[in-house]
């Protein structure tokens, strides 16, 4: 096996972080959202592997943005469906 | 009225035999529908019970007439059972996936209990797939030996295994298949993903058939008194025909290849019932040849229940007919035709204050004589919503004084259009917002709607053909909407880039440049003719005066559009971008300098008054406002109509003459491209060519070929260029950005240039060859498509031929483009559609779910924008600096 891909290492992988409990209260408060009406983000999707997110947790993305400079989104971690 | 409810839960399942006969209310055993005299048979198709389509009748089931009766369902017994079609890809999975003896799942016990803690994760939606079990294995349960299940469309499953090497086939029939289903556990399907409760998978093979009520097949009586029944109906009679058949048959006990026939037969029945278009089907078809529109051809396709009846809508209250220019309109005006005046209303209530007004309007009727009178009214509606239509003329019909004595407070009446009325005007294809925006509608003669040709851009309308649409909106509340929201004025920034959208086009700009280009003088008479329609008060003190006359300079004439205190300097789409900027003194006149609302220096062309730049149109919204802008693009557009009426602006034939020296300048030019063409040709098949990097030696040829004559061509534009000058209305045209460019003139002048197919010379046709006119292996530039005449010497035959191969590829790529772009707007549009921006500045579904956190990442309204940027530093700084930055 050569070497393999390390997707963090990568200039145009934004940062993800797993967020904790408490910042996840906050996100939720803050927005007055469920945990289900975020944004998903599927368990086997590279980064959230490189991670090492479950399904369940909330990853925070802040990414360079056009307009804003710098954005942050979060996503849920879900199971990918089969098929 | 009933309050909305929340739906709590919906449960998608399949009808069980049970559940077919418990909503029906008549077993339906014979194949016909009405007898001689007409009455329908008893349990026949028709059967009363099953509904009321004929008015005057009451239905046998829930005694109401035709229209209030919903309809009721019946049912057929069906001889054997049969396949439903919609259902053949669950039930080959179930086959496959399941034991042919105990029917339990292919799986071993722990993985089955591996699956089941699965589904008790809540993020979890995952179901056990076809790709989870092992083929033709031994079941785990039972330790029955599996056989591979086939498939074939449209509804055939057989079961295959090998039998002395040989491969043997069982064909399984729907009875078969049902029995096999039946076995399957409520607990294994739970981990398919199938709620047992409401759909057991036997439920896919019908033993009963539901009848659909008369009410969504009623029949239809023809002009010769014969009555036509529905597409549905007669699949129906097909399937009762062959459901007896196969029952007499089978009571006969007649021998298996009968039945089998008869089986197939009525499953080919009732699949072409369900889908008349499945793969590996013919399709069942009408006595005239038209195949059937059986059930899911009702629901599918742009035309079906979906797209055609439920998401597609048809309006009242809208007109459309032809678009016609009219320069003389404000932006915000639509001159409508006076039929379209008289045809269309608007509900006025009856109250104390206008009850005379609103007699007068009645007094005058349905038919306004001319677009001069005041208008008339078409309804009075009394407080029981009964219409009363009015009738003008003098005959017996006649009943406007009648209706306008009884006219009282709260009656409504619909009054005719009239100048100022608000309407909303829409082009198709609606892609943005501004496709449909309101106007103030103006009345005028002849039959086409009329618009300021400045509103062409939103609209993407031109006028060799177009037809638009106009909606009355019929309410307060709408036509304040309509007014606040989607106004002209309102909509000059476009969201797509935050510039203007609105602004001139075509001879707008070839006027204001004509006028402001250098200096030139004008009398009072003429600049007053030049501004009558704008809307000034007094024209400023003159710019000098000569031998006791006073004369205004072009740019004084043109300042007086400005508004007082805008500053800006910028260089016009005439600008050379020359390496050193002479700023006022630039030659062209193309550096612009406004000072407190005066013209100091420049030429004002398409970057600063055409659609989708508009520089000062930009700077006059975000300084003064939306309304102001309106104001000026209405002065501007009327200022450069007159001005290019009174300079004189003309294109002819002799336009694009050249003199001798010219022409043989460009003869000499193209014969020594094409002699260096030839000798390239040589050195390649010398072998001598160095190829680049990264192609061969041919491709190295090709290249320099096709840059040779593109440089060739370039040149010939640049003898013609200099002949043509700014005296030339092409030029003038080019150069200020109304339309065509050098390039244009460079084909019409001095020469067309090579055609290409795919970026490359011509080089299909015959072998080695693109015509026999050629020698074959012949590469020299006339054999591939280079064509040196220009359109105005004319060009030979060939060439004319290869501007058609080289003019087709256009064509197929406008045409594949535009449908290519529909289907992707349609499911952009699809998936955007109810999103909105809640009052947190995120973006949500109407579920609450979030799509993005912050608007556009930050918030920013991009009409509200400069060009995408949220404060336009430069402008600010300009505008205070009064120089350029
Ligand atoms: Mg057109
Ligand atoms: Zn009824
Ligand atoms: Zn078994
Ligand atoms: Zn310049």
């Amino acid at each position: 096996m050569g070497t393999r891909l390390n997707v963090l290492m990568h200039d145009m992988v934004p940062k993800h972080q797993i967020m904790n409990d408490e910042e996840l209260r906050t996100l939720l408060t803050d927005y007055n959202v469920a945990m289900e009406q975020l944004p998903k983000i599927y368990h086997d999707d590279p980064i959230v592997k490189a991670i090492e997110a479950l399904p369940g947790t909330v990853i925070r993305i802040t990414r360079k943005s056009h307009t804003a400079g710098e954005a942050e989104a979060y996503r849920l971690v879900v199971r990918r469906p089969k098929k | 009225m009933p309050s909305p409810k929340r739906i709590g839960k919906l449960d998608f399942g399949l009808l069980s035999p049970k559940d077919v006969r418990k909503m029906s209310v008549c077993k339906v055993i014979w194949p016909d529908t009405y007898d001689d005299d007409g009455f329908p048979y008893s349990k026949g198709l028709m059967d009363p019970s099953l509904g009321v389509i004929d008015p005057g009748l009451r239905c046998r089931t829930c005694g109401q007439k035709s229209g209030d009766c919903p309809g009721h369902f019946g049912h057929i017994d069906l001889a054997k059972p049969v396949i439903h079609v919609g259902y053949t890809r669950l039930i080959r999975k179930l086959l496959r996936v399941t034991c042919r003896n105990c029917g339990r799942l292919l799986l071993e016990p722990q993985e089955i209990d591996k699956f089941s803690a699965l589904e008790e994760d809540p993020f979890s939606t995952d179901v056990v797939s076809e790709k989870d079990i092992k083929k033709e294995r031994v079941c785990p349960h039972c330790a029955d030996q599996q056989m591979k299940v086939n498939f074939e469309k449209p509804t055939t499953f057989m079961e295959v295994w090998t039998e002395d090497g040989r491969k043997v086939e069982h064909k399984l029939t729907p009875a078969d298949i049902r029995a096999r289903l039946e076995r399957v556990p409520d607990d294994d399907l739970r981990i398919l993903g199938i709620d047992a409760t409401v759909a057991r998978p036997e439920w896919t093979i019908l033993t009963v058939l539901s009848v659909p009520p008369v009410t969504m097949r009623p029949s239809i009586i023809l002009e010769n008194g014969q009555r036509s029944e529905d597409d549905l109906t007669h699949k129906l009679v097909d399937i009762i025909r062959i459901n007896q058949r196969f029952k007499e048959n089978q009571d006969a006990g007649a021998p298996q290849l009968i039945i089998e026939d008869l089986w197939e037969l009525l499953q080919y029945h009732v699949t072409t019932y369900m889908d008349n278009e499945v793969a590996g089907c013919p399709p069942a078809r009408h006595r005239s040849g038209r195949p059937l529109k059986t059930l899911s051809q009702r629901l599918k396709g742009k035309d079906g229940r979906f797209r055609g009846s439920l998401s597609g809508k048809r309006v009242n209250f809208s007109a459309r007919t032809v678009i016609s220019p009219d320069p003389n309109l404000s932006v915000s005006e639509l001159g409508i035709p006076l039929a379209i005046a008289n045809e269309m209303s608007i509900p006025v209530r009856v109250t104390r204050e206008n009850i005379e007004e609103l007699r007068e309007r009645i007094l005058v009727g349905p038919e306004r004589p001319t677009m001069r009178d005041p208008c008339g009214a078409n309804y009075a509606i009394r407080p029981d919503k009964r219409r009363l239509r009015l009738h003008g003329g003098s005959g017996p019909l006649d009943n406007r004084e009648m209706v306008a004595s009884m006219l009282e407070v709260g009656w409504t009446v619909d009054r005719q259009l009239r100048d100022g009325d608000i309407v909303l005007f829409n082009r198709q294809p609606s892609l943005h917002r501004m496709s449909i925006m309101s106007h103030r509608i103006k009345l005028m003669g002849d039959r086409t709607f009329r618009l300021n040709p400045a509103v062409c851009p939103p609209y993407n309308a031109d006028f060799d053909g177009d037809e638009m649409n106009m909606h009355v909106p019929q309410t307060e509340e709408a036509r304040a909407e309509a007014f606040l929201l989607a106004s002209v004025q309102e909509n000059i920034l476009s969201p797509r880039f935050g510039g203007p959208i609105i602004g001139g086009i075509h001879d707008h700009i070839s006027g204001i440049f004509l006028l402001t280009h250098e200096t030139q003088w004008f009398t009072k008479k003429d600049a007053l003719y030049l501004l009558k329609h704008a809307n000034i008060d007094f024209l400023p003190k003159p710019g000098k005066v000569e031998d006791g006359i006073a004369y205004w300079s072009n740019k004084q004439v043109f300042s007086q559009i400005l508004p007082r205190g805008l500053n800006m300097v910028y260089r016009a789409t005439s600008c050379k971008n020359c390496p050193e900027c002479k700023n006022d003194l630039c030659e062209r006149d193309a550096f612009i300098r406004i000072i407190d609302g005066d013209l100091i220096a420049g030429t004002i062309d398409k970057k600063s008054v055409g659609a989708f730049d508009g520089a000062i149109m930009n700077r006059i919204i975000r300084e003064q406002g939306l309304g102001r802008a309106r104001q000026y693009i209405d002065d501007m557009t009327k200022l450069s109509i007159r001005s290019i009426m009174f300079i004189g602006f003309s294109f002819g034939i002799d336009d694009e003459d050249l003199s001798r020296t010219e022409y043989g300048q460009i003869r000499d030019l193209l014969d020594e491209a094409e002699v260096d063409v030839e000798k390239r040709i040589r050195i390649y098949n010398d072998g001598q060519l160095e190829p680049m990097p990264g192609r061969t030696a041919e491709e190295t040829l090709e290249m320099q070929i096709m840059q040779v004559l593109g440089k060739a061509r370039d040149k010939t534009g640049d003898i013609a260029g200099r002949h043509l000058g700014l005296g030339n209305s092409a030029v003038v045209m080019a150069v200020s950005g109304a339309r065509g460019s050098m390039l244009n003139l460079t084909q019409m002048a001095g020469c067309i240039g090579q055609q290409s197919v795919r970026g490359e010379r011509i080089v299909r046709g015959y072998e080695g060859r693109t015509l026999p006119h050629f020698k074959k292996y012949d590469q020299g530039a006339g054999a591939h498509g280079f064509i040196r005449n220009s359109y105005k010497s004319g060009i030979s035959p060939t060439e004319f031929f290869f501007h058609a191969i080289g003019g087709r590829e256009g064509l197929v790529d406008t045409a594949v483009r535009t449908s290519q772009s529909g289907y992707l707007q349609r499911r952009l549009i699809n998936a955007l559609q109810d999103l909105k921006v809640a009052y947190d500045g995120t973006v949500r579904t109407t579920g609450g779910r979030i799509i993005q956190f912050q608007f556009g990442e930050d918030g920013t309204d991009p009409t509200k924008s400069a060009f995408g940027d949220p404060v336009d530093v430069k402008g600010i700084v300009e505008s205070v600096l009064k120089e350029e930055v």
